[in-house]
């Protein structure tokens, strides 16, 4: 099928930067939205011109590296689908296709569609942890686990930290990303003992870094691609409010 | 951690928003049921004597104050956030179907909340300030309050604007009514549904037909006709 | 050829470890804090040792080509890890997963490293636990555990299908700890392009700022390359975009030897090619094996759909050839009869190049819930690459360049052949063998970077206490640099007519056809010369466009595939040269007359350890493998 593709051309974080238009022949509905990119790359490489950069590795939706917002939705229209798990078939023969970066002031753009996330690793070593040096754990059953409990902290725990949830939100909160990690934590009997400053170190970093404030609208949820529930920012908010009003 | 820190940290800031919100919304229970006082058949007495309670009850004017507090709180936060939710994004999408991911209503908490701010300084100004400040209510050859209600009612604009604001008020609090919960930490799996369904009743059901019923009765003519 | 030294502690098997933790020098924690460690990769191994190196007071410093640490391709590993926990009662013991693994490797692995590996595989899940990964639980808290191919006990523990993320993100989390204490300084974006060398000792690294473009140096008084696997050198495989051999290529370019290259893993449940434009491959976890059932069509060219063709027309070649362990033979195994099937002209699908991997009886014993909570991510991931339910019909699957049980050879200590730098997970050669079960490289990861290198690197840090860092000014980083930057100039002044993946791709091609998952002595010979041929083109006629000096990924796969090219003949030298077939290796002229692989024991029990001469190729000197406790014998899965 042929398209058409708008793309998102930056030169480096100080460039303005303005969409750039691809015609597409020859698209495969068999391609993988990533691998469209390498067939244009390609051709732009014999033509002499420099290629797109974008960000992508495992291919297989879980590194969370890729980050492309496609026709306004972040990872594309398609429901808990990261970029690269995106197929071709999804869309149709004629279609004009927008691709952007993420956009949010927490997340700089390095050049066209790649952008600097190390706003989430700083937000993680605030408090994303449970302090347990090497060697001095306990036997791991000596720690039962209600299944029900673990399985709700393996649903938070899931998050890609590809930032989909900053990107498609309106205010670029970063709450779901935070709550994800929180509410994981706060889940196990292993994450007790730090709950309270993980919960107010972890905030107070995430503010720090320019995401605005979670206004409860859901989109967030709607295009993350681990379908990670809004709840866990109800807990996030539970754990923030308890660690204030108990300390 | 300060207090100070706390209320100006994104989850403070919106703890804020949710409490004074929730305390607003009881708030409103408490005026509709003042309201609801005009359709008791006796010419206008119960909301007559109910208006009186108000301006002369000590309690009351203490919760005045914290009416008045909520209200500056509620919108001084709405201000602050609002500003701040504007800076995130320097580049704005040149495709954003936002609209696919969320409700128009969610997302514009602050458009609704500036059409009710509006109406509410209307409103105090033809009803509170008059009878409060100036004080000019329950002595005798005084205005009769339900009379002046019924009259403010059958002005068609008044009606309109009165009705406009109500359907506003109710989307924001159907939005807002679960969103605090939410802020407040106070929902999960099981209540979610629940929480989110009491919601929408208590913002389209009780605020939103309760005080829509007040215009509308009163400008057909088939409340108040024995004032 | 020089007599390789293993290092391997004298004593019984069971004690060799524990004596040697009790003996090996320590450094005190007032030393420790003088003393610097380079980390490079950012996986399993990579992120568990910079934690816990910086956990004990070393200063750290981690590199890794992505954005965020969390994103190593460890993250992709689905299936599970591995730990002698027996907490089943089913027999399991330190003992058992010893052997099998030493079994699974087809016995071409050292005794005293895999004994240790089984040994510290109990303390990994512990240590996960405490992070608080979150592990598949019974409905009684307990933790849950599968049965995995090659071995009779379950003893693999599991995150549904997400094992590696979960184990990841534990380690990037104890990693984040250290970043925010001060005592680890995390380099993203940044790739290594040469290791430094003063008076024969490594000393630190020459790095490229991926996004500024510039060179950095820097200097450490160990370096640990946890960069892992070097699988992308068959262009198609399951390993990430980025993945690659630079930091060992570099390192073994300046000394450190490389240990059976040819030790490739072919994974048999990999999701077929679908066309021209694939850039990778996508696995379905071994897991699957557990509950699908692998057949062909009895008839060739069959053309009926799957659901069409009845029972007894259904070739289950697994459970026929391989009757006590069917489904769940070893990978090696499973992707060999694969290869034979499809080259009998049984193969489905369009390309005739799969077999099918089918659910629907067990969705008839175990329901469609059970299936779907067991392996519902998994059946959905299938589902949005091909298009096609997996409920409904059988998926398609084919084996696939997968792990590389080859690396840098190492020492019992995981120490390389250059004094200071170390080897861990992927990278090295140590624990698999010839191949590699299912759920243990996870455990060798861990277990490398946890539990071991934090003991070992101590023995060679105890000597450098005196040693005080060197400036990067001092005339060894100089030279390191400049030569960095003229192989980036001469990469970037050739300006030729074809883009890198042009190369890559054809060099996957012949690796794959020549030296894939069945390699014969014409294929190798003729492949060690159209690979020199394809690197002379290469340096003829790549194109890559932009600025050295500024953020250019064709610049990075450039760099990635000018050292595949060169791996590759190694790769193929040491298969042509290992005249027997074993694991992951199968040499078509060696095979029992069932298309069994025949391993020759009196002449091939050792390690290929490839030194290379600059100019001149490359030398190979033989580590002799003795086998004090697992005799070796005939592998049998029947």
């Amino acid at each position: 099928m042929n398209l058409t593709l708008k793309v998102w051309r930056q030169k480096n974080k100080y460039d303005k930067g303005g969409f750039v238009i691809y015609p597409m022949e020859g698209v495969s509905h068999e391609m993988s939205f990533p691998e469209m990119f390498d067939v244009l790359n390609e051709r732009l490489i014999a033509k002499g011109e420099e290629p797109i950069a974008f960000d992508h590795d495992c291919r297989e939706g879980i590194c969370g590296m890729c980050s492309m917002f496609i026709n306004g939705r972040a990872h594309g229209p398609q429901k808990g689908t990261t970029t690269c798990q995106l197929h071709m078939r999804h869309f149709k023969d004629g279609d004009t296709i927008v691709v952007e970066p993420w956009r949010a002031k927490g997340f700089p753009v390095i050049k066209d569609l790649v952008i600097d996330r190390s706003a989430f690793d700083r937000i993680m070593s605030a408090g994303g942890f449970i302090s347990a040096n090497t060697g001095s754990a306990q036997d791991a059953n000596n720690i039962p686990i209600p299944k029900k409990n673990a399985d709700e902290a393996f649903d938070a725990a899931s998050c890609i930290g590809c930032g989909a949830c900053v990107a498609s939100c309106k205010n670029s909160s970063a709450m779901l990303f935070v709550a994800a990690k929180v509410s994981q934590l706060a889940l196990l009997p292993q994450g007790q003992v730090e709950r309270r400053d993980r919960a107010i170190n972890m905030v107070k970093q995430m503010d720090g870094e320019g995401f605005g404030n979670c206004t409860n609208t859901g989109s967030c949820e709607a295009d993350c691609p681990k379908q990670i529930s809004i709840l866990h920012i109800a807990r996030l908010n539970r754990e923030y409010l308890m660690a204030n009003i108990l300390e | 951690m300060t207090i100070k820190q706390f209320l100006y940290s994104s989850v403070g800031t919106k703890a804020v928003m949710a409490l004074t919100g929730l305390f607003l919304s009881i708030f409103l229970i408490e005026h509709l049921y003042g309201n609801l006082l005009l359709f008791y058949n006796d010419g206008g007495n119960a909301f007559i004597e109910y208006s009186h309670t108000l301006v002369h009850s000590l309690f009351i004017r203490i919760v005045e104050i914290f009416l008045f507090a909520s209200l500056i709180a509620h919108v001084a936060q709405a201000i602050r956030i609002t500003r701040q939710n504007s800076e995130v994004r320097p580049v704005k999408y040149s495709v954003y179907k936002v609209k696919e991911t969320s409700t128009w209503f969610s997302r514009n908490m602050g458009i609704t909340g500036s059409v009710i701010l509006f109406f509410i300084v209307v409103h105090l100004w033809q009803f509170f300030v008059p009878y409060r400040i100036t004080g000019t209510v329950g002595g005798e050859g005084q205005v009769n309050v339900a009379q002046e209600v019924k009259e403010a009612f059958q002005n068609g604009w008044y009606a309109a604007l009165y009705l406009v604001s109500v359907a506003f008020l109710a989307f924001h609090l159907n939005h807002g009514f679960q969103s605090s919960f939410r802020t407040l930490g106070l929902n999960n799996r099981k209540y979610e549904n629940v929480i989110s369904l009491a919601g929408s009743i208590f913002a389209f059901v009780i605020v939103g037909a309760g005080f829509a019923s007040f215009p509308i009765l009163f400008y057909f003519g088939i409340a108040g006709s024995t004032f | 050829m020089i007599k390789l030294n293993s290092k391997t502690p004298d004593g019984p098997l069971e004690t060799k470890w524990t004596v040697y933790r009790s003996t090996v020098p320590l450094v005190s924690p007032s030393n420790k804090r003088n003393l610097e460690i380079i980390v490079i990769g950012s996986g399993l191994a990579g992120a568990s040792a910079s934690a816990s190196l910086a956990e004990l007071g070393y200063k750290v410093k981690c590199f890794c080509f992505q954005d965020s640490a969390r994103r190593a391709h460890s993250i992709a590993a689905q299936g599970g890890i591995n730990a002698a926990k027996n907490y089943r009662n089913d027999g399991d013991s330190i003992y058992r997963l010893f052997y099998d693994t030493i079994k699974g490797g087809d016995y071409r692995a050292r005794e005293g490293n895999v004994y240790r590996l089984a040994e510290v595989s109990a303390n990994i899940i512990d240590q996960c636990v405490a992070q608080g990964v979150p592990f598949a639980r019974e409905y009684g808290g307990l933790l849950d555990t599968r049965s995995f191919g090659g071995t009779q006990v379950e003893r693999t523990f599991y995150a549904r299908g997400q094992t590696g993320q979960q184990l990841l993100l534990g380690a990037y989390s104890a990693m984040m700890r250290q970043v925010g204490t001060g005592q680890l300084i995390m380099f993203t974006r940044h790739e290594i392009l040469d290791i430094v060398l003063i008076d024969g000792n490594v000393r630190g690294i020459i790095a490229r700022d991926l996004v500024t473009g510039q060179l950095e140096r820097h200097f450490g008084h160990a370096v640990i390359l946890a960069s892992g696997g070097y699988g992308n050198v068959f262009y198609l495989s399951t390993n990430a975009m980025g993945c690659n051999v630079t930091a060992i290529w570099k390192a073994h370019r300046k000394g450190a030897f490389f240990g059976n290259p040819c030790y490739t893993q072919i994974h048999p449940t990999c999701i077929p090619v679908s066309g021209d434009h694939q850039s990778k491959l996508t696995l379905m976890s071994e897991g699957l094996r557990n509950d699908g059932r692998i057949w062909v069509p009895k008839i060739k060219d069959e053309t009926r759909k799957p659901n069409e063709i009845r029972e007894d027309e259904r070739d289950y070649y697994l459970e026929r050839r391989y009757p006590a362990f069917g489904n769940l033979v070893p990978r090696d195994i499973a992707s060999r009869a694969a290869k034979e099937r499809c080259d009998a002209g049984c193969g489905v699908g369009t390309s005739k190049r799969a077999v099918f991997l089918d659910f629907r009886d067990s969705i008839k014993r175990l329901g469609r819930n059970v299936v779907e909570a067991k392996y519902g991510n998994l059946f959905e991931m299938y589902e949005k690459i091909t298009g096609e339910n997996p409920y409904q019909v059988p998926m398609r699957i084919y084996p696939a360049a997968h792990y590389t049980m080859g690396g840098l050879w190492v020492d019992y200590e995981l120490s390389t052949t250059i004094p200071g730098l170390y080897c861990i997970g992927e990278a090295n050669f140590s624990d698999h063998g010839a191949n590699r079960l299912g759920a243990s490289a996870l455990m060798q990861g861990l277990a490398d970077g946890y539990f071991v290198i934090p003991y070992t690197i101590g023995n060679y840090l105890s000597k450098e206490i005196r040693t005080k860092p060197i400036s990067t000014d001092h005339e060894e980083f100089s030279k390191a640099e400049k030569n960095v930057r003229e192989n980036i100039s001469r990469l970037m002044s050739v300006k030729g007519k074809h883009s890198v993946d042009h190369f890559h791709k054809k060099l996957g091609k012949i690796m794959w056809d020549k030296c894939g998952m069945g390699r014969n002595e014409k294929g190798l010979a003729e492949a060690i010369s159209e690979i020199k041929n394809l690197r002379d083109e290469f340096w003829k006629d790549v194109r890559i466009p932009g600025e050295a000096g500024d953020f250019n990924p064709e610049l990075e796969k450039a760099g990635r595939v000018a050292d595949f090219l060169e791996l590759g003949e190694l790769i193929c030298r040491d298969a042509l040269q290992r005249k027997e077939s074993c694991g992951g290796h199968f040499r078509e002229e060696f095979q029992t007359g069932e298309g069994e692989a025949k391993r020759d024991d009196q002449n091939f029990a050792y390690v290929a350890a490839w030194e290379f001469k600059n100019g001149n190729g490359w030398e190979m000197h033989k580590e002799e493998l003795k086998f004090e406790v697992a005799h070796p014998t005939q592998r049998s899965y029947k």
